[in-house]
């Protein structure tokens, strides 16, 4: 049996999905970065290599570490998130009109009209909202984040909370519960708080249609998705795989980059064989002081990035 | 007198050579660098605009060199722009530097303001050497103008891409270097040719893209983290809606002088979303998407920096233009980040949209 492997690398998950020929996912597997992509990297493909008998026939990275992540598996596509989320959104649920992706550090919204992204929004200068702050939040009431949606059910008056900035936020929720409100109505009026946030931030009066798919991690809280569907009044989808749509889309990629070259980069799961180390040094050529990455295969530097000029770009 | 004056672009080339040709001695800011930016934002305001800021650091970094005279340009407002030249004069007397600050102000009907600064600058001075001043910084503008028109048009048809920033800033220190008027119209002359030559795909069709929004952020690569380049070299056609010599014109010529058929058609355009002056080019920014779309352009990039208010009214109104005329819009704000990451992946997504979008509209 043919697979095609994606590899979704972002700040503070590492998703990798398999899917086979007809787009369907055999194997997922969902880490935590935990600041060492590379480290991550080399975990998620040992794991799932045992998980799978299939042979690997194409491979794809997305996620803000796509290019180290591309490098090292061999990649033969290598995407940004936004197309990503977009192609798996419209693979799981075809005809969908409108994503709405919140991660652990960028949230974005995109906009499809018969399978074509025509538009898209992304957070630009503020995390309020995102999967960080509702895991600091849960942390900071003492309650796991995977109770934390279901909690917002719960609530009877849900209190109303500052949205704009999560500084606000935090304060006004502490205040809140100064007061005596009780954990669940904070909670739910946090989780609307974020959404009409997210609404004006990120979405920013873009026209939202349904059949909409809600992914990312965040779509784990039933909370939130609870006051999209209230704030929007349409049905919000949240799709099996929602944590992994990233690495689906990339697979799925992977399979049309394939198809149209006739040929996999992939270097095989034995990668995980080889030391990968990367290190880092200043330029001193000039006062940009460009921090030039290397990143190296045992002995060998197979990559380098970081540097405005061309001085350090062949390897 | 040692001169100097803050960056933008390619603007040194010809400020240089103008006020040297009115006798000047002048200390041209070392080229921007991440020093520049962390200068600048220490000692500006918080909430000022990023321009603000990048100027300060030139200014620290040309005071150090021995500069003690900024030439500084002026502005009527709405935007802050116009008070940048004030707030930045007593940034740097707080700091404890010694210097004279000149502001030009845009000429509003009358040159006496213009002469007068002129004066200030440069003491009694003939007429004709003010005039030929001129006629070599124009001269100088317009040859970078059009080179970075050239390199744009160029570039994304390219086997290798990477040649065009080679010839380009190969090009603009022949311009820097040329002493005559003739000079710099060979050296033009001769890039123009360079181009020519280099290696091209003919049968490929290059997605187009229009760039509008702030001045400053359009036209200074380190603020807009190179556009033009990233762009043009992932297969982009990119052109620029504003130039220096267009900026030039609007602020120096005199009325009957400016061939203004291009602004007032902008401004035509705009009316049925925007009807009056905002301040800035928050105007011209949705006026020029409309233009773009007009001429046939997939997408249209809008830069500004962070709280910008006349470009903020021109975002607000972009996503209308953009769905009556099915032309995609791309706003991006701009601030003292230098982390590539997240600006080159809406850059890539923004790309893989119009891709998909013009492959579609083919098929149909």
């Amino acid at each position: 049996m043919k697979g095609y492997m994606g590899v979704d690398v972002g700040s503070v998950s590492t998703n990798i999905a398999i899917i086979n020929e007809e787009q369907e996912v055999i194997e997922k597997l969902y880490l935590r970065t935990e600041g060492q992509p590379i480290k991550a990297i080399k975990k998620g493909l040992m794991e799932i290599k045992d998980r799978v008998d299939c042979e690997i026939s194409g491979v794809g990275t997305t996620g803000s570490a796509r290019q180290l992540a591309g490098v090292i598996i061999g990649a033969d596509t290598v995407k940004n998130e936004i197309t990503a989320h977009a192609v798996a959104a419209s693979t799981v649920v075809p005809g969908v009109q409108t994503v709405l992706e919140i991660g652990g550090q960028d949230s974005k919204i995109i906009v499809l009209r018969d399978g074509v992204v025509v538009d898209f929004g992304m957070n630009t200068v503020c995390a309020a909202g995102t999967g960080s702050f509702l895991d600091q939040q849960a942390s900071r009431l003492n309650i796991s984040i995977e109770e934390f949606g279901g909690l917002a059910l719960q609530a009877n008056a849900p209190v109303r909370i500052a949205g704009r900035c999560s500084v606000f936020a935090e304060s006004d929720m502490i205040h809140k519960q100064q007061l005596g409100h009780n954990v669940e109505d904070i909670i739910a009026g946090l989780s609307e708080a974020l959404v009409k946030n997210y609404l004006n931030n990120v979405a920013q009066g873009k026209e939202i249609l349904g059949p909409i798919v809600f992914q990312g991690g965040v779509a784990a809280n039933e909370g939130i998705k609870v006051a999209f569907e209230e704030e929007l009044g349409l049905e919000v989808v949240v799709p099996e795989y929602y944590d992994v749509m990233g690495a689906i889309g990339s697979a799925v990629l992977a399979q049309e980059a394939v198809n149209e070259k006739g040929r996999t980069d992939f270097k095989g799961f034995n990668t995980t064989d080889f030391n990968y180390h990367a290190s880092s040094f200043e330029c001193e050529g000039c006062p940009n002081s460009c921090e030039v990455i290397n990143i190296h295969q045992g002995d060998e530097v197979i990559a380098r990035w970081g540097s405005k000029c061309p001085k350090w770009e062949a390897v | 007198m040692k001169v100097t004056f803050p960056h933008m672009g390619t603007m040194s080339i010809p400020v240089k050579s103008m006020l040297k040709e009115l006798g000047l001695e002048v200390v041209v800011p070392p080229p921007i660098t991440k020093k520049t930016l962390d200068l600048g934002v220490k000692h500006s305001p918080e909430f000022a605009c990023l321009p603000l800021k990048m100027n300060v650091g030139n200014y620290i970094e040309a005071l150090e060199q021995g500069a003690d005279t900024i030439l500084m340009g002026g502005g009527v407002g709405p935007c802050r722009f116009g008070y940048y030249g004030e707030v930045q004069e007593e940034i740097l007397e707080d700091l404890g530097y010694d210097f004279e600050m000149i502001i030009l102000e845009p000429l509003q009907g009358d040159w006496k303001e213009l002469f007068k600064t002129i004066k200030l600058l440069v003491g009694n001075i003939a007429i004709t050497k003010i005039k030929s001043a001129w006629q070599k910084g124009w001269a100088k503008a317009k040859a970078v103008d059009q080179l970075n028109r050239i390199a744009n048009q160029t570039r994304s048809y390219l086997i290798n891409r990477y040649r065009a920033s080679e010839v380009y800033e190969r090009g603009l220190k022949l311009i820097r270097q040329a002493e005559t008027i003739e000079e710099v119209e060979t050296k033009v002359g001769l890039i123009e040719e360079e181009f020519n030559n280099l290696e091209r795909d003919e049968d490929f069709e290059p997605l187009k893209v229009g760039l509008v929004g702030e001045i400053y952020v359009v036209l200074e690569p380190f603020t807009n983290l190179q556009i033009e380049k990233k762009l043009g070299e992932k297969g982009v056609l990119v052109d620029k809606s504003i130039y220096l010599t267009d900026w030039m014109e609007g602020h120096l010529f005199p009325s009957f002088l400016k061939r203004d058929q291009e602004g007032k058609k902008v401004k035509e355009v705009a009316q049925p979303y925007l009807n009056h002056f905002v301040g800035g080019h928050g105007l011209e920014s949705v006026g020029e998407t409309v233009l773009y779309s007009q001429k046939g352009y997939d997408g249209v990039v809008q830069l500004f920096p962070f709280t910008c208010m006349p470009e903020i009214i021109a975002e607000s109104i972009l996503p209308t233009v953009s769905r009556d005329l099915n032309i995609p819009v791309l706003s991006l704000t701009m601030d003292e980040h230098t982390g590539e990451a997240g600006y080159v992946t809406r850059l890539e997504a923004f790309i893989d949209l119009l891709e998909r979008k013009s492959r579609k509209e083919k098929v149909i």
